[in-house]
């Protein structure tokens, strides 16, 4: 088993709350694990990325190869397509359609949309949407991580557990809106392969 | 014991926990400010009563951590490739006074400049001042070195550089623990003379210092981090350093390479064990995460002798990170590629935080200065050198700590008038003061706007030394305190504001301008923190 994800996003945007759900459902399910991120300059609202890769073997890279990548995971539709190059021809491409906006010039939504929707193999939905009905906005990348859940190869109870470690602390109201978020990205994911694969 | 999930920084800081280090000293600088960080939220550290404390400087950090090896006491000092140079001086001649306890100096070096202004390689500067190298090539290396590394400064009597990158700094992996060592008892050196660097004591010390070099060569052809793997395709033989090993064995089955492979993680170069595999193979591969450090000292001058491909021979980029693909195309494999990216995404350049008090200095800075044509505003290293970028366009250079000051005195005296200098209050500690002083005792035409927002803003929010001192500074210094002018950098005051700019750039002389407003991101922290408290007295209520 090995799978490579690039997280992407905007800074600031919290990717990194994905990775660490992924990473701890990963090591409590005995896999190795290596991830990449970035700190720094480019944190402060410009464009971020993680490259996370797990396996049941020794891993040896940090960085994914181009090309070689399973999935793409992002929270910000326009990033999600940054790193294309990234992607093995049979990865998926799974992102939020929810812009972040803080630049001039960002490209008209119905062409960006499009775009995402000509690849061959992707889920997208509208994260933000979707946490803000389950009245928690904050939890849009946990709907985004349960889109991204069918094609993990980590047992579904094993996201649900890491939820509940990483948010042990705050609260059990806070863990079921997570794992509320989580099952509704996942339920929109099914749906839609469902719908691909007709 | 359990593994811990660890950046490299963090199992760097780890290994300093469990190796018995005393003290940790550094100055905030991306990829290598969550080694100390680390350190500083540790209970563990706390309960060992480690010291872990932010300088003023590299610097300063550097010769702290050497006063507490002098003690007796094994230490550590951290900075980013950049600040090896500020603590040159004292690091340089370190390695003259030689270490007591055991003295490791962290250099995150950031090849391809994700966050600096060059990519300079450090184990160069271990190499100039004669001093081991370690570097790791993975995450339980970089933890398994601090206990080497500070045994090894023990058995020498010497500093040990360590050096890593941004890559494995800020890449997460399973690190295993050891058991954790007794702190090193507070014992003055043997010779109470080691220490002086006079010129007669510096002479023996530097002898002494140039016939260890043979027995650090021999640690390292002894070293557990340097080893052939040999292999019976001889055509090629390769030699790599660090991470470097990673991507190599990414792209083969079941990691194996067919040809012998020398992996480097102590130096100075194990020439034994080089010279083995160059005499066995017909061709070598040098492939080394910075400048070609190896591959210079293999080719020689003349390169007469076998073909040695790597950075100098186009084999691989001059320039940048290595990756896999990287590797991939310098072994001859073929190159992969997902699709491209669509022409619709455009960049998305770092930006300074909605909010910021930066913005509000530089629009209204470009308003003062708008009677007068570009190019006379001198910057320096923060979060305010976004400044450079769209929609302020206010600044016109970013070359080191401290240079604003300095720059802006250098273009006055040719006549650049008027002459702008902007640098943060954590810089301005950092290296801006001794520059401020130079201006004033020349009374220079010059502008200092002090951008105060009470953090060490860039890497993260750490404590700022400058704090609630920066006037008196200023005024200690030499500045007139009529032409020290704090501001409240919000819109509301803009009017008053622009009339104080423009002052004071009128004004023939030294002036500072202090524009102070917390960082929008520490206080927004700040309050997270305190309505945490708040509920949790609430709750205990």
């Amino acid at each position: 088993m090995k799978k490579d994800i690039i997280l992407a996003g905007v800074g600031g945007q919290g990717i990194l709350s994905i990775a660490a759900t992924i990473g701890t459902a990963a090591l409590n399910a005995g896999l190795h694990l290596k991830q990449a991120e970035v700190h720094g300059m480019s944190q402060r609202g410009g464009d971020v990325q993680s490259n996370l890769r797990i396996s049941d073997r020794d891993i040896a890279s940090d960085l994914i190869p181009f090309g070689k990548a399973d999935m793409i995971i992002s929270v910000e539709p326009m990033e999600s397509l940054r790193y294309l190059p990234m992607l093995s021809p049979e990865g998926w491409l799974i992102t939020n359609t929810k812009p972040y906006i803080n630049i001039r010039n960002y490209p008209e939504m119905d062409k960006l949309l499009a775009e995402i929707e000509s690849q061959p193999r992707h889920i997208s939905l509208d994260a933000d949407e979707i946490a803000r009905e389950l009245g928690s906005p904050k939890s849009a990348n946990m709907v985004i991580l349960g889109a991204a859940s069918p094609f993990l190869d980590i047992e579904y109870k094993e996201l649900q557990e890491a939820i509940r470690n990483i948010f042990r602390k705050k609260g059990d109201d806070v863990i079921q809106v997570n794992l509320d978020a989580l099952q509704a990205g996942r339920d929109v994911a099914e749906k839609q392969i469902k719908l691909s694969l007709k | 014991m359990q593994k811990l999930l660890l950046l490299g920084d963090e199992a760097i800081a780890q290994g300093g926990i469990d190796a018995g280090m005393s003290g940790i000293y550094a100055y905030p600088g991306t990829p290598s400010t969550e080694i100390t960080e680390y350190v500083m939220h540790s209970k563990e550290a706390k309960s060992l009563n480690i010291t872990a404390a932010w300088g003023a400087n590299e610097k300063t950090a550097m010769e702290t951590a050497l006063g507490m090896s002098y003690a007796g006491k094994r230490a550590m000092v951290c900075m980013k490739h950049v600040g090896l140079n500020v603590a040159a001086d004292a690091f340089v001649n370190s390695a003259i006074t030689g270490a007591n306890g055991g003295l490791i100096v962290v250099a995150a070096d950031d090849p391809s400049m994700h966050s600096s202004q060059n990519e300079q390689d450090s184990r160069f500067f271990g190499k100039f001042a004669l001093m081991p190298i370690l570097e790791p090539g993975n995450q339980q290396e970089a933890y398994d070195m601090v206990h080497y590394g500070f045994e090894l400064s023990e058995k020498f009597r010497i500093p040990v550089l360590m050096r890593i990158t941004t890559r494995l700094a800020h890449s997460r992996s399973g690190v295993e623990r050891r058991e954790i060592r007794k702190q090193n008892d507070l014992k003055l050196p043997e010779n109470l003379k080691q220490f002086i660097l006079l010129p007669a004591n510096a002479r023996r010390q530097y002898k002494h210092l140039l016939s260890n070099q043979s027995a650090f060569i021999d640690s390292s052809e002894k070293s557990p981090f340097n080893y052939l793997i040999d292999n019976p395709d001889k055509k090629l033989g390769i030699i790599a350093c660090g991470l470097a090993y990673n991507y190599l064995i990414e792209n083969f089955e079941d990691h194996h390479v067919p040809h012998p492979v020398l992996r480097i993680g102590q130096y100075p170069v194990p020439e034994q064990m080089i010279n083995n595999l160059y005499e066995s193979c017909d061709t070598i591969l040098v492939l080394e995460d910075g400048a070609p450090l190896i591959e210079e000292l293999l080719r020689g001058l003349l390169n007469k002798g076998k073909t040695i491909k790597g950075r100098l021979d186009g084999t691989v980029p001059r320039d940048g990170e290595l990756n896999p693909n990287i590797v991939a195309v310098a072994m001859g494999m073929t190159d992969t590629r997902g699709r491209d990216i669509p022409s619709l995404v455009t960049s998305r350049p770092p930006s300074l935080c909605k909010g910021c008090p930066h913005i509000y200095s530089y629009n209204a800075l470009n308003e003062a200065l708008s009677e007068f044509y570009k190019g006379r505003v001198f910057s320096d290293i923060g979060c305010y050198t976004l400044g450079a970028l769209e929609p302020f366009d206010a600044i016109n250079s970013c070359v080191d700590m401290g240079a604003s000051i300095t720059m802006a005195k250098g273009a006055a005296d040719a006549g650049l008038l008027p002459s702008v200098a902007v640098i943060g209050d954590s810089t301005f500690t950092h290296s801006g003061m001794t520059g401020l002083l130079d201006a004033v005792n020349a009374n220079s035409s010059i502008t200092v706007m002090i951008l105060d927002n009470g953090t060490t803003g860039m890497t993260g929010g750490q404590d700022s030394a400058a704090v609630g001192k920066i006037e008196n500074i200023c005024e200690a210094l030499g500045v007139h305190k009529d032409h020290i002018r704090i501001l409240n950098p919000l819109q509301k005051y803009h009017e008053e504001n622009l009339a104080i700019m423009k002052e004071e750039i009128a004004y023939q002389g030294v002036s500072v301008i202090i524009p102070r407003r917390e960082c929008i991101q520490t206080l927004t922290r700040r309050m997270r923190e305190e309505k945490k408290k708040q509920a949790t007295e609430k709750a205990e209520a």
